[in-house]
């Protein structure tokens, strides 16, 4: 599904990613986990083809492409979709449209035709039910005026809908209360596919109570530096991120 | 922000062709012999040659405007043809058939119908008025307009056909000395649309007046006239585009609305005049007054989708004289490159319960200017009054401005006057989300754009609604990073 080998990157002539290498085959969950500044957004960014973010070594094949090669556009119909840390609100466009201009682009891409207006309204009403979001969300500008637990969710909806072959949820758990965590776990645990893959970036062992991973990765300083099994993240919540950095694992 | 953004505005201008056609054309150059030589080519009655020279004095006594948030060179306005005429006009075809198939082709290629069976075998039910450079060349659907009783045809026509009418309201909305560009307006205009609808007649189709600008160092002054007589309906579409030139154009018309007792107009421009290249070279300057009388009950909503035009100066207005008249005015004006545009409305309250609406979207792109620029009076017999306004803009990339000009007059207690005002930008962050779920950026940032316009794009009748969706993605081209 996805190899990551050596891969370098840089934010505004600052090395981040320092020669990360992971591989994920189909139907895994990985967790990465990492204290802050460690390059765990970065890596969201980079394989999601941010501008801003440059590569400066490595390789990361997607399915056997070259992804490194393609626009962030070109990216996401390939299959692999980013949930963001903050999404950002875009007034006046409603998450209905969106979403239709969204399928409409990745099936184009598939070579599928365009969904059906009804169908399309009937599948994105169920999905909604799914998140837990009221139908109207559908019709209001996409993120205009949502809470922080309502944004989130609306980008599981999206993730439902778009159907990707690998997810990142980049700190998709941050500033979310218990209730709307679980609401986010449920909806990642109902995609569960053998076809499908997730990255779970996040700060804290919490979101992997609910979302149970396959590995476990620490990331510091811009690589892996240790990876393990689920009570990988056990330990760390333990022990602390200090116990990595200081060499002492 | 952002190179991302600004890689995706750059306007290719699509109906920027010249047609090859022989006409008749005045030397540059403006006096009293020109002005008779106007009101002679039209055959026009003494009374209306002694109304343009009475004007063209006024005009000479005044000094161009300059409050307007626009720069550009001083205009010589007699470096500047006033009159230019296809030959092929001199014995004026009587039918569609006999237009000169050179003239047909320009407007086809615009996409215009202008055969009336293909209008009726096709999409839209609208009557056409075309104005090529100084004349109008055809008006589509006379006939069966006639039968309720419409009048829709050339005004310089309609001076020789209803010349009561004309008399009447020619410049009692916009007087000769209202300001300096309507005064030489009055002075020059050559032609435009003339409408009335009769008492309690909802007129049966949209009509529409198409302006084009082919001739070079012609300026275009053309006049519309349209009388709403009481109780009656009527919706109005005017689109406008020229070549691409590397010389500036003027364009000067005057619009006057009259809006009788319980009668409603409905105006609505789709302005796409060209808005010169990329460096800021050669475009339209649009220097146009627009104003509206409604009377008792009446209402008027003007609505605007102003793309084109190297400078925009421009402000169509409502006069609400009877009690509970409505005015609206619905703004969609977008810059970008180095186009300039000073736009909004004036609301003038002078009946008891008068109302009126501003809604305005600005959205500058590349290193353009756009400022809206709006008067909201209450004079003191307008017991009652409200006014809203709401005034947005939306900046893409760092290099351009949003400016705001609000004036607000109240001389009646009762009167109650709301100002909403916002400015945002389109994001690298929203931008970024759109990419992430397989939109490409020029889709994402049309759809933005569009989203901000939303409000006034469901003011505008369907046909153009789509038009003006998709005159916004091309002039957004190249906009973005």
């Amino acid at each position: 599904m996805l190899t990551i080998k050596n891969l370098q990157a840089k934010v505004e002539e600052k090395d981040i990613l320092k020669g990360l290498n992971l591989e994920v085959k189909p139907g895994e969950i990985h967790a990465i986990m990492g204290p802050n500044g460690a390059g765990k957004s970065t890596l969201g960014n980079v394989l999601s083809g941010r501008e801003g973010y440059s590569v400066t070594g490595g390789e990361v094949l997607f399915n056997g492409k070259d992804i490194l090669e393609l626009d962030a556009e070109e990216r996401a119909r390939e299959g692999l979709f980013l949930a963001f840390q903050y999404p950002v609100e875009i007034p006046g466009v409603s998450n209905l449209e969106f979403l239709k201009a969204s399928m409409d682009a990745i099936r184009q891409h598939r070579g599928e035709d365009a969904m059906d207006s009804m169908t399309f309204l009937k599948l994105a009403r169920e999905k909604c039910k799914a998140v837990n979001l009221d139908q109207n969300f559908l019709k209001r500008g996409v993120n205009e005026g949502f809470s922080g637990g309502e944004k989130k969710r609306n980008e599981i909806l999206q993730m439902m809908m778009l159907e990707p072959k690998l997810c990142i949820l980049d700190e998709t758990d941050s500033g979310l209360d218990i209730d709307a965590l679980q609401v986010v776990a449920e909806g990642v645990n109902s995609q569960r596919g053998p076809d499908r893959s997730f990255i779970i970036v996040t700060h804290y062992q919490r979101l992997l109570d609910y979302i149970v991973p396959d590995f476990v990765h620490v990331l510091a300083d811009g690589k892996i530096v240790k990876s393990g099994g689920k009570e990988l993240a056990l330990e760390l919540e333990e022990k602390g991120y200090s116990w990595i950095e200081n060499g002492e694992a | 922000m952002s190179q991302e953004v600004e890689k995706y505005i750059k306007s290719e201008y699509e109906a920027g062709f010249v047609t090859d056609i022989d006409a008749e054309t005045l030397p540059p150059g403006l006096n009293e012999d020109v002005v008779r030589f106007i009101s002679n080519k039209k055959g026009e009655p003494a009374w209306l040659l002694e109304w343009r020279l009475k004007a063209f004095r006024i005009w000479q006594e005044m000094e161009e405007p300059s409050w307007a948030h626009v720069h550009y060179p001083e205009i010589d306005f007699q470096a500047i043809s006033y009159f230019s005429a296809p030959k092929s006009m001199e014995d004026k075809p009587q039918s569609l058939d006999e237009v000169d198939p050179e003239l047909l082709r320009t407007y086809e290629k615009l996409g215009i119908p202008l055969h009336e069976q293909a209008v009726l075998a096709g999409v839209a039910n609208v009557a056409v008025d075309i104005v090529f450079d100084s004349v109008s060349v055809a008006t589509t659907f006379r006939e069966k307009l006639a039968e309720s009783g419409v009048i829709f045809m050339p005004i310089s026509e309609a001076v020789h056909k209803h010349p009561e009418l004309i008399k009447k309201y020619l410049g009692s909305v916009v007087p000769q000395k209202d300001n300096y560009y309507a005064a030489l307006n009055c002075a020059v205009f050559s032609d435009g649309s003339f409408v009335y609808i009769p008492k309690g007649v909802r007129c049966p189709m949209e009509l529409s007046t198409y302006f084009r600008i082919n001739e070079q160092n012609t300026g275009q002054f053309e006049r519309t006239l349209i009388i709403a007589d009481e109780g009656s309906h009527v919706s109005y579409l005017e689109g406008c585009t020229a070549p691409m030139r590397d010389e500036n154009q003027l364009h000067a018309a005057v619009v006057e609305l009259v809006v009788l007792d319980d009668a409603e107009i409905k105006y609505s421009t789709v302005q796409n005049w060209y808005p010169g290249d990329a460096q800021g070279k050669g475009g339209i300057y649009n220097f146009v007054t627009k104003r509206a009388v409604a009377h008792t009950n009446a209402k008027i909503s003007w609505t605007q989708v102003e793309t084109g035009s190297a400078v925009t100066w421009k402000y169509p207005s409502c006069i609400l004289k009877g009690d509970n008249a409505i005015g609206e005015f619905y703004s969609v004006a977008l810059t970008n490159n180095y186009q300039q545009a000073d736009t909004g409305t004036k609301m003038i309250h002078l009946g008891k319960n008068t109302k009126s609406t501003i809604i305005s979207k600005g959205i500058s792109a590349g290193k353009s200017q756009n400022a809206y620029r709006g008067l909201v009076r209450m004079n003191p017999s307008a017991a009652g009054a409200r006014n809203f306004t709401q005034c947005d803009s939306l900046l893409i990339g760092d290099k351009c401005g949003a400016h705001t000009f609000p004036y607000i007059e109240s001389k009646h207690p009762s009167a109650v006057i709301e100002h909403e005002a916002t400015t945002s930008t389109v994001s690298d962050d929203q931008l970024f989300l759109c990419q992430q779920r397989g939109i490409d950026p020029e889709k994402a940032v049309s759809m933005i754009v569009n989203g901000f316009c939303k409000e006034v794009f469901k003011e505008l009748p369907m046909e153009f609604a789509v038009e003006a969706g998709k005159l916004l993605e091309v002039s957004l081209e190249g906009s973005v990073g």
